[in-house]
């Protein structure tokens, strides 16, 4: 853990109280509906806001405690706004050029060009923000921010005011930079999808508070806690491409537990892809079950029970080697099948969602 | 035009070019303070910076040549560090001008500096721009037309000033006389001629210089400001 946030803001309507710990590598997302504090608590780190106690520590730096206040324009960070943020009398080039100038370290001039061809802006750098859409805006001034090599990225909704198509537009830009670079991320987002897709590291904010934190994999299958990362529970799991059989089209995602047949996407051997699995995809069984037109089969063992809103079902979680799964069973289910925290039990999995294919 | 009326015209050029100056300088600080502050006290620095547009110049004037003079505040103060009273005197005129005048700098400059907004000055602080630096590379760039429209005004308004000149210049030749008083004073002595000449070339050349003004910032809009 590299990150050390303390923060406690009042305003009238609103209170900002946290302190957490966060991991120095990979994206960490800022969770929780709108009001939660998530913008706030991103611009106490940025020094945009001014927290009367804070205490902020980067990788062994601190930037704010009692006697420390590191002004904005001193943090080696980088910030990408939600809106348009890009300075209208300057060209997209002159936009990166505008932090990189005054940049202690700005990024290498061939490290520049690599996020620039990354994000797909090579073509637009000689035209002025009114002439860019509002996706292309917002990828120079994700490449803004990196040309400035920031030892921190701090990303406020960043695909929130754009409409669908430019979001999906955007998305596979971002996954190649979380694959590709070493900078820790944090992303504030109320939108289940980008979490699934982008984070590493979750924390949950609601009403200025910190509900809780850890990584994705663990805090999706927590059944304690109200994550409903849209409509439906659901694990995200890390794997990577293990085998594939032209001859019908499919491939193998191995994870430490298993391996899941989906339709292949043209992914070569040994590609990382992150996959969602949804509860209500899930099935459980007490014995090997028979023939099926169902091709994932994993076995595991029954790790807890928990009710949910509604009275009819219950959220099993499964054990799979390293892996947790969820599973949505009703109560007359489980309790014909007996089911009890550490049972043996078979998972049938109906539909396993490729989330990123970058 | 006489020998009298050029150094009229030389004169209101070098008061008008004193005093937007001065304002510039001045007036760019106090807009910036007056676009930013929460404080209640600014609404009272608002009032007062906007008086000199609804107060006669006659009144303005006279409490400057009271101040100004041998037996005022300022010019006292000044005499009795040795220096000179500024009652009739270019200087003294400079300083009225600039009080005159300054809604005229204030004003544009305020709403411009307004207009950039807090989220741009926190984009250019998180690229590492110091407060200074922010005003310098994104403010001043962004109030162009602010500040041509606040330059304009104010150099035509000093151009254009009689009753606090009066008041406070009198009609000293090459000193404190300008060319709205050149013109009162050919108008006086029913010498119409001249004074259709200076009076003419005032309106013709603030109508082009407005006109100028108008036109640049209009081209400014069309290319991405």
């Amino acid at each position: 853990m590299s990150i050390a946030a303390r923060f406690q803001l009042r305003y009238p309507q609103f209170t900002l109280d946290v302190d957490l710990e966060l991991p120095g590598r990979g994206v960490t997302a800022l969770f929780g509906a709108s009001g939660s504090g998530k913008t706030t608590l991103l611009r106490c780190i940025a020094g945009l806001e001014r927290a009367a106690e804070g205490r902020l520590r980067v990788k062994g730096e601190t930037w704010q405690d009692e006697n420390t206040f590191l002004p904005t324009h001193r943090r080696p960070l980088g910030y990408v706004f939600q809106e348009a943020s890009l300075f209208p009398h300057l060209t997209a080039r002159g936009n990166l050029e505008y932090g990189r100038r005054r940049a202690a370290e700005p990024l290498e001039r061939a490290r520049l060009d690599h996020v620039i061809e990354l994000l797909g802006i090579g073509a637009l750098l000689e035209r002025h923000p009114d002439q860019l859409s509002g996706g292309e805006r917002q990828r120079v001034a994700i490449a803004r921010a990196l040309a400035l090599k920031p030892r921190l990225l701090l990303m406020d909704e960043p695909l929130a005011a754009l409409d669908l198509k430019r979001k999906q537009e955007i998305l596979p830009y971002l996954e190649r930079l979380h694959d590709e670079l070493d900078i820790p991320v944090l992303y504030v987002t109320h939108s289940p999808d980008e979490v699934a897709r982008l984070a590493d590291h979750l924390v949950l904010l609601e009403d200025g508070r910190a509900l809780a934190s850890g990584p994705l994999t663990s805090m999706l299958a927590r059944l304690d806690l109200p994550i409903a990362l849209g409509a439906d529970a659901g694990v995200v799991l890390e794997t990577r491409v293990g085998a594939l059989e032209p001859d019908w089209h499919l491939m193998r995602l191995d994870f430490p537990g298993g391996g899941l047949w989906s339709r292949e996407q043209g992914l070569p051997l040994g590609h990382k892809a992150r996959v969602r699995i949804l509860a209500r995809d899930v099935s459980l069984a007490t014995e090997p079950p028979g023939p099926s037109s169902i091709q994932n089969v994993l076995q595991g063992q029954l790790d807890a029970l928990a009710d949910e809103e509604h009275p009819a079902t219950l959220l099993a979680r499964v054990r799979v080697g390293e892996a947790l799964l969820l599973a949505r069973v009703t109560k007359r289910a489980a309790s014909q099948l007996a089911l009890a925290p550490g049972q043996p039990v078979w998972v049938q999995i109906k539909s396993v969602a490729l989330l990123d294919a970058s | 035009m006489s020998a009298a009326d050029w150094q009229a015209l030389v004169t209101t050029l070098q008061l008008a070019a004193v005093t937007t100056l001065v304002l510039l300088l001045l007036g760019t600080p106090l807009a910036w303070w007056l676009a930013r502050t929460r404080s209640r006290a600014a609404v009272i620095i608002e009032a007062v910076v906007a008086l000199p547009l609804v107060l006669p110049p006659t009144v303005l004037g006279f409490y400057m040549l009271v101040a100004l003079g041998p037996h005022g505040p300022i010019g006292g103060t000044l005499q009795a560090m040795g220096l000179p009273h500024l009652a009739f005197t270019f200087t003294g005129l400079v300083v009225a001008s600039t009080l005159y005048s300054l809604p005229f700098m204030v004003q544009p400059l305020k709403d411009a500096f307004a207009a950039v907004g807090e989220r741009m000055l926190d984009v250019a602080s998180t690229l590492r721009a110091s407060p200074l630096d922010r005003f310098f590379s994104l403010v001043v760039p962004l109030s162009r037309r602010g500040f041509l429209t606040a330059l304009t005004l104010t150099f035509a308004h000093t151009v254009g000033e009689f009753g606090v000149v009066l008041m406070v210049g009198g009609n000293i030749p090459g000193e404190t006389r300008v060319l709205s008083i050149a013109i009162y004073d050919h108008a006086e002595a029913l010498d119409y001629a001249s004074a259709h000449v200076l009076a003419g070339g005032l309106l013709a050349a603030s109508f082009l210089l407005l006109l100028t003004i108008y036109m640049v910032n209009r081209r400014y809009r069309m290319i991405h400001l």
